[in-house]
């Protein structure tokens, strides 16, 4: 994936935050090229900075050293053409789910769509993500996955030239997230937008990546590996799980998590941390024991 | 389509209000009050007959109730002879344009003494004058605080001055102020309404203050992130983020504050000697008739259960307003 120019360049990125007697390094060194319309996944141990990259492509963060270029500009603050799916949804609770995207829609597109336009446009996106029947629905109102569904609509409905998502499924079950990532990989095949997103899911990660960005641990962290994913589109999960290529990747991405980059835990175990231990652990849910 | 929305949120209300209703729910919701009232004033009627005054002994609740029959006939008599009074002049003021139609006729208005109802109206209008100015003053002033971390750093030590000041201690610097300041010739409202109004907003103002503050202070990161993201401007991001999300804390504040302009009320007006429920008990006090520790009771149960409708309205107009219907209750 080497193009002349890249769509989008993070190049020799660091991150420091001062700190009681000098400075914590959280990133070092991160280099990354994205061409138009790939999927890449960050992947890697809790604390290894992988929010903190996202946050630098999103501008809510800016680089200490190094910097992050889209089409050959600076991102410099936060902007609509690099939109983000937070992990916890961050709908406006007081809001339904018709308004809380058309907040995105009106404030994008209030000059170049009439009103009629728009309101076309936000109830497109919601069906998109199939939420139409629930338009007047708030958060409350709704389940964790179709929030999640539409706070993917209010980020696609801002037509981003990438699409960033931390943990975007997260939260959800099994079930659940199975079905959106479905969604998704449909989505961005009709749309062929950019997409970054960070997971702590293996297959998640293969299923619907380009590539995958390994990172190491921090402190210092950087990128350690970048894995192609040459399989074929549209992917199905059921074909997928006998195909060689996919264990493949599978294969070395859970290698260079828990032999290459195994966490370092310090501490001795207390039987109280076991939850948290687990939570914060990568996993490659489904046949890891198979 | 707003409007259909409106609609189906006030019958979900009401929906909401209905709901968990049964017939053994209702009897105890009803019977446990009623039970504990009558436990009240049984043990009153006990005590008050051992309590000997210079004014006789305490009255009972039958007492009381008697007063309040005497408060509400009174009323009834002044809007009698206040009626009264104006047909009277129209009487006289036809005859005088019968017999020559040129003549310039004006009606006086009746000038009798104010009744207990008059007074509750009067209180009631104060309160809300003062509660109002509060929260005019206290919920832009609290947005704008707490928006800045170095403007809260910097109001927040005044705040924690003010905000255990007695109305008492207040009134005198208010009244003079309010002389000094306050001189129009035939001014609309009297200067004693000013002083009251004053004090109970100066008295009511700062849990509204804090809580706008907390509530804009806790406006959540990630609210603040898509705020960013879309490139909201400064006043859209403060009306459609900031405001909904403290709207919950600033009702909190709002209901505290409304009840304390209730309770300084009563002492400002007892003090500046303005007319109102305060002026009635000072009055009734200084009057020293038999009936006046009756009368006086009738206005602390009024007082009571008018402070108590106040905080009701309130919560109504919360869950009404307010998107978050879990924080609005008791």
């Amino acid at each position: 994936m080497s193009h002349s120019r890249p769509h989008l360049e993070l190049s020799s990125v660091g991150m420091g935050f001062p700190i009681k007697g000098g400075t914590f390094t959280a990133l070092d060194d991160v280099n990354l090229r994205v061409a138009e319309g790939e999927f890449i996944s960050l992947i890697g141990h809790s604390g290894c900075g992988k929010s903190t990259v996202l946050n630098i492509v999103a501008g809510l963060m800016r680089a200490t050293r190094g910097g992050c270029l889209l089409d050959g500009r600076e991102v410099t603050e936060p902007g609509p053409e690099r939109a983000v799916v937070f992990q916890n949804h961050s709908l406006m609770p007081w809001l339904s789910a018709y308004q809380n995207v058309e907040l995105a829609v009106r404030q994008v597109f209030r000059k170049s769509m009439t009103r009629q336009q728009r309101r076309d446009w936000v109830i497109h996106n919601l069906e998109l993500v199939h939420m139409g029947h629930a338009l007047d629905k708030r958060p409350d109102e709704l389940s964790g996955g179709m929030r999640q569904r539409v706070g993917i609509a209010r980020a696609l409905a801002m037509q981003p030239k990438v699409l960033l998502m931390d943990e975007p499924f997260g939260a959800l079950d099994a079930l659940t997230r199975a079905h959106l990532q479905d969604s998704l990989m449909e989505i961005q095949r009709e749309l062929n937008s950019t997409v970054i997103m960070i997971t702590h899911d293996v297959d998640e990660a293969v299923l619907l990546s380009d590539r995958i960005v390994m990172m190491t641990n921090g402190p210092a962290a950087s990128i350690g590996e970048v894995l192609d994913v040459p399989l074929e589109r549209p992917r199905d999960r059921v074909a997928l799980a006998d195909c060689a290529e996919y264990n493949r990747c599978r294969q070395s991405v859970l290698s260079f998590l828990y032999e290459k980059q195994q966490k370092v835990t310090p501490m001795p175990r207390k039987t109280g941390e076991a939850r948290g231990t687990q939570e914060d652990a990568p996993s490659a849910s489904g046949a890891v024991n198979a | 389509m707003q409007q259909a929305a409106t609609v189906t949120r006030i019958t979900d209300f009401m929906k909401q209000q209905m709901a968990g209703f049964s017939p053994q729910g209702a009897i105890r919701a009803v019977s446990m009050p009623v039970l504990g009232v009558l436990a009240f004033l049984l043990l009153w009627q006990m005590a008050a007959q051992n309590v000997t005054t210079s004014l006789g002994s305490l009255p009972g609740p039958a007492g009381v109730w008697a007063q309040a029959g005497n408060l509400w006939a009174d009323h009834l008599d002044e809007q009698r002879r206040a009626a009264e009074f104006i047909e009277m002049q129209k009487e006289r003021n036809a005859e005088i344009l019968a017999r020559n139609p040129d003549a310039e006729v004006r009606i006086r208005p009746y000038s009798g003494k104010e009744t207990f109802i008059d007074q509750i109206l009067t209180s009631l209008g104060t309160v809300f004058s003062g509660f109002l100015l509060a929260s005019l003053l206290a919920i832009p002033l609290g947005i704008v605080v707490g928006l800045n971390r170095y403007l809260y750093e910097a109001v927040n030590p005044v705040i924690q001055v003010f905000k255990p000041v007695s109305p008492l201690a207040w009134l005198p610097i208010v009244t003079l102020v309010v002389s000094a300041t306050y001189t129009v010739e035939d001014p609309m409202v009297s200067r004693a309404f000013i002083t009251s109004m004053v004090t109970v907003s100066l008295c009511s103002l700062w849990p509204t203050l804090v809580n706008t503050i907390m509530g804009v202070n806790a406006v959540s990161q990630d609210l603040r992130n898509v705020s960013q993201v879309l490139r909201l401007g400064f006043f859209t991001h403060v009306w459609r983020v900031v405001l909904p999300s403290a709207i919950p804390m600033i009702f909190t504040g709002l209901r505290l504050s409304l009840g304390i302009a209730w309770m300084v009320l009563i002492a400002a007006e007892m003090l500046a000697q303005s007319p109102g429920l305060g002026k009635f008990v000072w009055d009734e006090f200084q009057n020293g008739s038999s009936e006046s520790l009756g009368r006086i009771m009738v206005a602390v149960i009024v007082i009571g259960l008018i402070g108590l409708v106040l905080d009701r309205g309130m919560l109504m107009l919360q869950r009404l307003l307010s998107w978050d219907r879990a924080s609005a209750t008791h």
